[in-house]
């Protein structure tokens, strides 16, 4: 028989263990609210002012209002104005700009002439989607965006098709296959779940079970207990990454065009970063169902905030900074740079210190964090 | 030899506080070396607190103490290293054999001649053959003698063993006893928290503690002698029914059953011994008896809760 007293027991008996556990509580309402936030404010699919570097060979009053039509598109921002395009090509392997306006030197001539005038727009393609609304918008500055400059005689150009051509060189990426983009990411966000989580249990674990006490109990410092903790899983990661590589290269045809030894050494970084956030968050939690819940944490703003769903540079500023804290944005333009770009140490430096300073101030944390006693 | 360097344990005024709460307050103690030193207690008395500030699992609030000649404020990681400390709760892990256990905790020390000594502990326990069992598997007697090998694998000279028989059975226990007795031959000193009577005289001294204080030390006579207690038992039929108005009468402090008997106790032997004969009639028999260790604790834990427990309460 169904007893209403007995399930009432039950029911009254959850309501006041999930009111003990207030850090569940908190998780309850808090990733909700994270996640209203973040897919609400944070995330957009449409980023607009993209960094662009001009590089002008024809300083007109074409190609000054070029510029302006582009600016006004509301799409690129114009950052750098460099004088060769060695430079603005290094400047898109860094990832400085994502694209790169080039204007020859016989633009306005030729515009003049009626005589096929070119410009080249080389746009980073890693990201397809990040490049695609603003790729659209320039036909529409080819189309009509110097029509304020074509007048008298040159009237007859505004109507009819677009008086000059925008070629358009999708860089790293021609065909704009998204796997490309997302395979090596993907290898950044595996390593961010499993590492942390490993890590996050290791020494609730050892609270939870009572052997912690056994642990302090013997003279060893809380140096030896974290680096022999930390170790095994730097070695996990690694054989996660060789199965990730593998699959990027048979399944996925990816392209790799840098170093592979690179990647490995700033994997140590990213990888050790990582385990000490995780190790952090287990002298933080209490339980290990607590430590979970500071992963998921962790994690679900690692996907949202990092580039690797959502176009970094659509987000707005207090977003993207908020990115900046996590590792995996780091990663992402490491890996992404390192692969698709085949971007040398000089090229990915700006996104390698992040990893180190993170990683010893994590490390510092959760060395002061660990407790030698009991108290 | 100095008196300082014969003891094995002394600390004097040690203090602890858990929020407001003190669980140890201004506690002194002298463990001569090579003795079985028994502690003992009520539950949340403050013995585990007591053991974890001498092997400095924690930091005393106030007081100050030496362990093997090492002050545990400054040298806890020396202390560490000669100390056996084995936990109320099995804390070694279960999804480790029992062999990986005890070289875990051989490595831990870093003890030479490892495999050795792992397979000398493994044949003191009589366990080769189940060397690869899991720890987790064992039943409580056994977790108990694991514990006890692997606190003793690296040649401790000061074991503290906190309730290390609880839930043991009565045959364990005293094989148990056995072994400390041989380890204290041996010169090793033996600091034992315990709840049962029976073990306390199997000690070489014992110290009472309640509410974090240390109530009554010395040897089982000493500590029974030192209460002043005098002690009668009335056995009869239906001894229990008396039991009420016993209670009642000038000179009992205490009435404990024990079976179809009574224990009549109380500090003041001339009334004690008035009202207990006032109700001996036919069939109910009164005598004179020693009284036991456990009529003298419960004797010293009704005057704490008289006197020291409104105090606490107020501080509080």
């Amino acid at each position: 028989m169904f007893s209403p007293t007995r399930c009432f027991a039950v029911l009254l008996k959850e309501f006041v263990q999930m009111r003990r556990d207030r850090l569940t509580f908190a998780m309850m309402l808090g990733v909700p609210l994270m996640q209203l936030v973040l897919f609400g404010y944070a995330i957009n699919m449409d980023p607009k002012g993209l960094p662009a570097a001009v590089v002008t060979a024809d300083p007109s009053v074409f190609s000054r209002s070029l510029v302006r039509a582009l600016q006004n598109t509301g799409y690129f921002t114009v950052v750098a104005a460099p004088a060769t395009v060695d430079e603005a090509d290094r400047m898109l392997a860094r990832g400085e700009v994502q694209f790169v306006l080039q204007v020859p030197e016989d633009f306005s001539r030729r515009l003049q002439r009626g005589d096929s005038a070119v410009v080249l727009v080389e746009a980073d393609a890693t990201d397809p989607a990040a490049t695609s609304n603003a790729i659209a918008a320039l036909n529409q500055v080819a189309l009509t965006g110097l029509d304020h400059d074509l007048t008298g005689p040159l009237a007859g150009l505004r109507a009819g098709p677009a008086p000059f051509e925008v070629r358009i060189h999708r860089r790293y990426n021609p065909e704009g296959v998204t796997q490309y983009n997302i395979v090596p990411g993907l290898m950044g966000v595996v390593l961010t779940m499993t590492m942390v989580m490993m890590t996050s249990i290791a020494m609730t674990r050892e609270r939870e079970r009572g052997t912690m006490e056994n642990l302090l109990a013997t003279p060893v410092r809380p140096l030896e207990v974290m680096l022999g903790k930390i170790v095994p899983y730097i070695v996990v990661g690694y054989v996660q990454v060789i199965v990730i590589l593998l699959a990027a290269k048979f399944l996925f045809d990816v392209p790799m065009l840098g170093s592979l030894t690179l990647l490995s050494a700033v994997l140590i970084l990213y990888i050790a970063a990582l385990l000490a956030i995780g190790f952090t968050f287990s002298t933080l939690a209490r339980n290990q169902m607590q430590a979970m819940q500071m992963t998921m944490f962790f994690f679900l703003p690692s996907i949202l905030l990092s580039g690797f769903m959502f176009p970094f540079r659509g987000m707005p500023a207090w977003a993207q900074d908020l990115g900046q804290v996590l590792p995996l944005t780091h990663f992402l333009r490491v890996v992404r740079g390192i692969l698709l770009k085949g971007a040398g140490f000089a090229d990915i430096a700006a996104s390698v210190w992040p990893l180190a300073l993170i990683l010893v101030a994590v490390s510092a944390l959760a060395l002061k964090r660990y407790q030698r006693t009991l108290d | 030899m100095s008196a300082a360097t014969d003891l094995a344990i002394e600390v004097n005024g040690l203090t602890k506080r858990f929020g407001d709460k003190v669980v140890v307050d201004n506690f002194s103690m002298q463990v001569p070396r090579g003795k079985i030193y028994g502690f003992l207690g009520p539950n949340g008395s403050g013995k585990t607190t007591t053991i974890r500030m001498i092997c400095g699992l924690l930091t005393p609030d106030a007081g100050r103490g030496t362990v093997l000649g090492y002050d545990i404020a400054r040298d806890s990681e020396r202390i560490k290293r000669e100390v056996g400390y084995m936990t109320q709760r099995f804390s070694l892990y279960e999804d480790l054999s029992i062999e990986e256990n005890l070289d875990f905790v051989a490595r831990m020390y870093g003890v030479k001649e490892r495999k050795r000594r792992v397979d000398e502990a493994l044949e003191g326990l009589g366990l080769q053959a189940r060397r690869k069992q899991l720890s987790g598997t064992l039943s409580g007697g056994w977790k108990q003698r694991l514990a006890l090998a692997a606190c003793l694998i690296h040649d401790p000279r000061l074991l503290l063993l906190d309730e290390p028989t609880a839930g043991v059975d009565p045959s364990a226990r005293r094989d148990f006893w056995d072994h400390i007795h041989d380890l204290a031959h041996q010169g090793i000193t033996v600091l034992v928290s315990t709840h049962y009577m029976d073990e306390a005289e199997r000690c070489h001294a014992i110290a009472y503690i309640a509410y974090g204080k240390l109530l009554a030390h010395g040897t089982l006579r000493e500590v029974i002698d030192a209460a002043h207690l005098s002690t009668w038992e009335i056995e009869g039929d239906n001894v229990i029914a008396i039991a009420a108005s016993l209670r009642q009468m000038p000179g009992v402090e205490m009435v404990a059953p024990f079976g179809n008997t009574l224990h009549v106790s109380g500090t003041d032997a001339g009334k004690l011994a008035a009202s207990v004969k006032s109700v001996r009639r036919e069939g109910v028999a009164v005598r004179q008896v020693d009284p036991t260790l456990e009529d003298v604790f419960i004797h010293m834990m009704r005057e704490m809760g008289a006197s020291a427990h409104p105090d606490a309460r107020r501080a509080a």
